[in-house]
């Protein structure tokens, strides 16, 4: 990118929200998945008047821009693929404003997550979508991924509780979409804008919904000898009409990592565990637990525990949100993955994913949405041996593939961004891609808004399922 | 039609493949929109009958109206070009229901009649208590996006709708979404399409996430003074642990409908309303489910609140008085159409801390044009308002002109939009049922040009003139 850019961006926001000395653009080559791409700057606006500024330059000089939260993601969707200008939003943190009658608030993008909870919930609201990030995750990059969490299983994901938004679009232009009261006339914009991974705008202001806080909730632990009698247990669950707020599954390789690292109380010699929160009123809670827990038994759990307090809960909760994390202490990477299935078809789907590992020669760990059918098998595996890391691509590829053929989807809540952008192809047809592509054009002609993302090149599969290393420092310089 | 118009439909015959062309005139004039006929109605078995029989519209410039059980054509404004009529009950299968996983794939034609039963077989249903119940048709339901008293706790389509099959207007087969209950694979192009009236495809088929039945459910009533207090029981509703499946204010005019009607378009007989149902006052009602314990819950606390916000009267409604009241909830606005060819149904999405005002507002603008306050407040806060002129002929349709400028600008200034989804053809000459452009037009066109670039899906209805 040329100088005059950078300079031109430093007289716009300020020297002190531009980056572009190598050193500094290093933690911006990264996010939360196996991709590596990186920006020529690192821009952090404070206003909308920033981001239009930013991104008529980025016109001007023809230079790919690309939103970016705190860099959580899972996919790559806020990686520079292409190289250009990466637009932080941490600096528009701010809440603009809560209404609580009508269980709302407008926050900027770079909002943190929990602190839009912490904001609202003395007044026992809080903000639904739970991301297990979401100590750290911006509502901003919850929007554009459309991000899910444990309790979307009741409460739906991002998009469930988005009522509008301000868009800059990739011609500077600002556009209000949606409102703050439901169903504004005209096409759902917002509907299709959440999700859509920063393709097709900036977005600079979000309108949220706030959801009450229940009456009473409470979290239940099975543990079982065996993965099938857990996912077994599952989808009996969901067969019989049982609507718990969560239901969530973690292997025994994932426990004995996790309770290493927070000592929640997991028990270490079991095969798997459900974690299952029930919420409501006071009444209803107790007829769904008792339910589920008859379920469980008569699955072969062989015990049934209910936190008996606040601290409790959360603490088997800070196990699950934090189980990724744990997973560092098996192997020196992991790789998540993010597909969905049937609930109906749990048991033969984690059976035949313990069996691809086993074929590649994989340790994988099973920590995922079990209620909604929403795997994260993760490959434990040591990215600096070049033969393992494209060993692990293919198992992941085997893995999505295996999803699709179960009638299902490659990816759940993380987005397909530049890890799975060759994958689409496994899921929709060309006809499908095209009418996608056409919308991406409608709103970014130039393609200059997050180029490299969603859709494949046209390339062979196996072809684009190759990604570089991470380079170090000293071949970056070669 | 053109005068070629013979010819074309010869050629629309060699085309159509498996679909019906017909252009007998019985058949043409009960898919009259807004009195306009179309020049013959297609009926295509398939889904690639659909895209054929549109890449030809598109080539020719035919102007198309998807149609389902033709309950809500009404809605929108009169096509600027009507040509064909799509009827799309010859698409009628059920793809895939998966009881134990709760998902559906159903055609558009389907009618929602058959689907129910199918559902409650495995204690399980879509909560879609919309009206024209037993006509209404899949493809009607989501392409109108009309909404029910169940979005209080359900939500609309837009929340449990899984995927979308469509033919877009150049006639390609396309889809988005999936059909498991969690999917972030590429751009929602099923969001747009709900609620679209098919004016940027044609849905041919629709994936759902189905939902258990409720074990036991009840109904609530309160009675109350004013709207003052039926608004305060509402928040005191909303601001309690309470999550009822269905919470509507209802005020004393639109009750004196309940208690003289029956709905013809429910599918069975209804008996009266009792006496539980007050025509003088207003009325908060209530349904919500689940076992013993809960219902009680829910009866001792409503009536709590209800006596905490000034009620003057409550019932606690069981199965044989709940579905008299549900029954004409769900079909209320087919009903307020009964009642006079010239009534009018406005819909105002206001917060709900302006719902106040917003009634206050329109009852003294109605009164000042000698109209009842006929209104429903739904779910989200979304105010349904009926115009039901007292004068027959010119002079009820010159009563309805006059008020109905007032009545959108009570919502410009309030609310948050306001449209009439139901309206009299005759005052869609002197208005725009949608209202005035919003600030998103310039987004809308360059979607209605992305997906039906020749202007051919029923051209001309939709917001802003698309």
């Amino acid at each position: 990118m040329e100088r005059q850019v950078i300079r031109e961006l430093e007289k716009l926001l300020g020297k002190q929200a531009v980056l572009s000395a190598p050193e500094d653009l290093l933690m911006y080559e990264y996010d939360g998945s196996v991709e590596v791409a990186r920006p020529d700057c690192v821009v952090f606006p404070r206003t909308t008047e920033h981001v239009v500024g930013i991104v008529r330059l980025a016109n001007q000089h023809n230079v790919p821009l690309v939103g970016r939260g705190a860099g959580t993601g899972l996919s790559g969707g806020a990686l520079a693929r292409k190289g250009g200008i990466c637009i932080v939003f941490s600096r528009m943190n701010r809440i603009l404003s809560i209404d609580l009658e009508n269980q709302r608030a407008v926050v900027q993008p770079g909002v943190v997550n929990l602190d839009l909870t912490r904001a609202v919930e003395h007044a026992g609201l809080y903000f639904a979508p739970d991301p297990s990030s979401q100590r750290a995750c911006t509502i901003g990059g919850n929007v554009a991924e459309n991000a899910g969490g444990p309790h979307t299983l009741a409460y739906g994901v991002t998009v469930n509780h988005i009522t509008g938004l301000e868009l800059v679009m990739p011609s500077g232009e600002v556009v209000r979409i949606g409102s703050s009261c439901v169903e504004a006339p005209g096409y759902d914009l917002t509907g299709l804008l959440v999700g859509s991974e920063g393709t097709l705008a900036l977005i600079t202001e979000i309108t949220v919904k706030l959801t009450r806080l229940p009456e009473a909730v409470k979290t239940l632990l099975a543990i079982y000898e065996t993965v099938d009698d857990a996912t077994e247990t599952v989808a009996e669950i969901t067969a019989c009409g049982i609507t718990p707020s969560a239901c969530e599954m973690l292997d025994g390789k994932t426990l004995r990592a996790v309770e290493a690292y927070v000592h929640a109380g997991f028990p270490l010699d079991c095969a798997a565990v459900l974690l299952i929160e029930v919420e409501g009123l006071r009444e209803a809670v107790e007829g769904q637990a008792e339910d589920i827990a008859d379920v469980c038994r008569r699955h072969r759990a062989r015990e049934v525990r209910v936190a008996r307090d606040a601290a409790e809960r959360e603490l088997l909760w800070k196990g699950r949100k934090n189980a990724f994390g744990a997973l560092g202490r098996l192997a020196p990477s992991n790789y998540v993955q993010d597909g969905v299935i049937p609930r109906t078809k749990l048991p033969e789907t984690l059976r035949r994913i313990d069996e691809i590992g086993r074929a590649h020669g994989f340790d994988i760990g099973n920590v995922f949405h079990a209620g909604d059918g929403n795997l994260h098998p993760i490959i434990l595996f040591d990215a600096r041996d070049k033969q393992q890391f494209e060993r692990a691509v293919e198992t992941a590829t085997e893995i999505i593939t295996l999803c699709l053929d179960m009638g299902g989807a490659i990816t759940g809540e993380h987005g397909v961004g530049m890890e799975k952008d060759a994958l689409m192809q496994l899921m929709f047809t060309e006809a499908d891609l095209d009418a996608m592509r056409s919308v991406r054009d409608a709103f970014n002609p130039a393609g200059l808004l997050n180029p490299g993302k969603i859709f494949p090149f046209g390339k062979g599969c196996g072809e684009m399922r190759i990604r570089p290393l991470p380079v170090s420092a000293s071949d970056a310089s070669a | 039609m053109s005068p070629a118009s013979t010819t074309t439909l010869e050629r629309l015959r060699g085309v159509a493949g498996g679909a019906s062309v017909s252009t007998d005139s019985a058949q043409l004039e009960a898919f009259r929109v807004d009195g306009m006929q179309p020049a013959a109605v297609v009926r295509p078995a398939t889904a690639e009958g659909v895209a054929e029989v549109v890449r030809f519209a598109a080539a020719e410039k035919l102007g198309v109206v998807p149609v389902g059980g033709r309950t809500k054509l009404g809605i929108g404004m009169p096509p600027t070009r009507y040509d064909l009529a799509l009827d799309m009950t010859g698409l009628n299968r059920v793809i895939a229901y998966d009881p134990n996983d709760l998902t559906l794939s159903v055609e558009v034609g389907l009618r929602l009649a058959e689907l129910t039963p199918m559902l409650a077989e495995h204690k399980q249903f879509l909560p879609l208590a919309v009206p024209f119940t037993r006509q209404t048709t899949i493809g009607g339901t989501i392409a109108t996006g009309v909404d029910s008293p169940l979005r209080q706790f359900y939500g609309t389509a837009r929340d449990y709708v899984l995927g979308i099959e469509f033919v877009t207007g150049a006639g390609v087969l396309t889809k988005s979404g999936g059909r498991v209950v969690k999917n972030v694979a590429g751009y929602d192009l099923h969001k747009l399409m709900i609620g679209a009236l098919g004016t940027l495809g044609v849905i041919t088929r629709v994936n759902f996430k189905t939902f258990p039945l409720p074990p036991a459910s009840c109904g609530f009533v309160a009675a109350f003074p004013n709207f003052e207090a039926a608004l305060e029981m509402r928040k005191r509703v909303l601001e309690s642990p309470l999550q009822p499946l269905t919470l509507e204010v209802l005020s004393p005019a639109l009750a004196q409908i309940f208690h003289c009607q029956a709905p013809t378009t429910l599918g069975e007989a209804l008996g009266p309303v009792g006496t539980w149902l007050s025509t003088s006052e207003w009325t908060l009602t209530a349904g919500f489910g689940g076992r013993e314990p809960v219902l009680e819950r829910y009866a001792t606390e409503l009536t709590r609140l209800a006596a905490e916000s000034c009620a003057t009267n409550t019932a606690v409604l069981d199965d044989t008085d709940r579905p008299l009241l549900w029954g004409r909830l769900r079909e209320c606005f087919p009903m307020l159409l009964e009642t006079s060819p010239l009534a009018t149904i406005f819909k105002i999405g206001a917060l709900s801390s302006q719902l106040g005002r917003v009634l206050n507002t329109l009852r003294l603008t109605l009164e000042r044009h000698s109209l009842p306050l006929v209104t429903l407040v739904r779910g989200a806060g979304l105010t349904y308002v009926a115009l039901l002129p007292t004068k027959p002929g010119p002079e009820g349709l010159q009563q309805l002109a006059d008020a109905v400028t007032p009545v959108f600008e009570v919502g410009a200034g309030l609310a948050e939009h306001v449209t009439i989804p139901w309206c009299p053809t005759e005052l869609k000459r002197r208005i725009n049922v949608w209202g005035p452009p919003r600030r998103d037009h310039s987004l809308l066109v360059k979607m209605k040009q992305t997906f039906d670039p020749q202007n051919i899906l029923n051209p001309g209805r939709y917001v802003g003139g698309l």
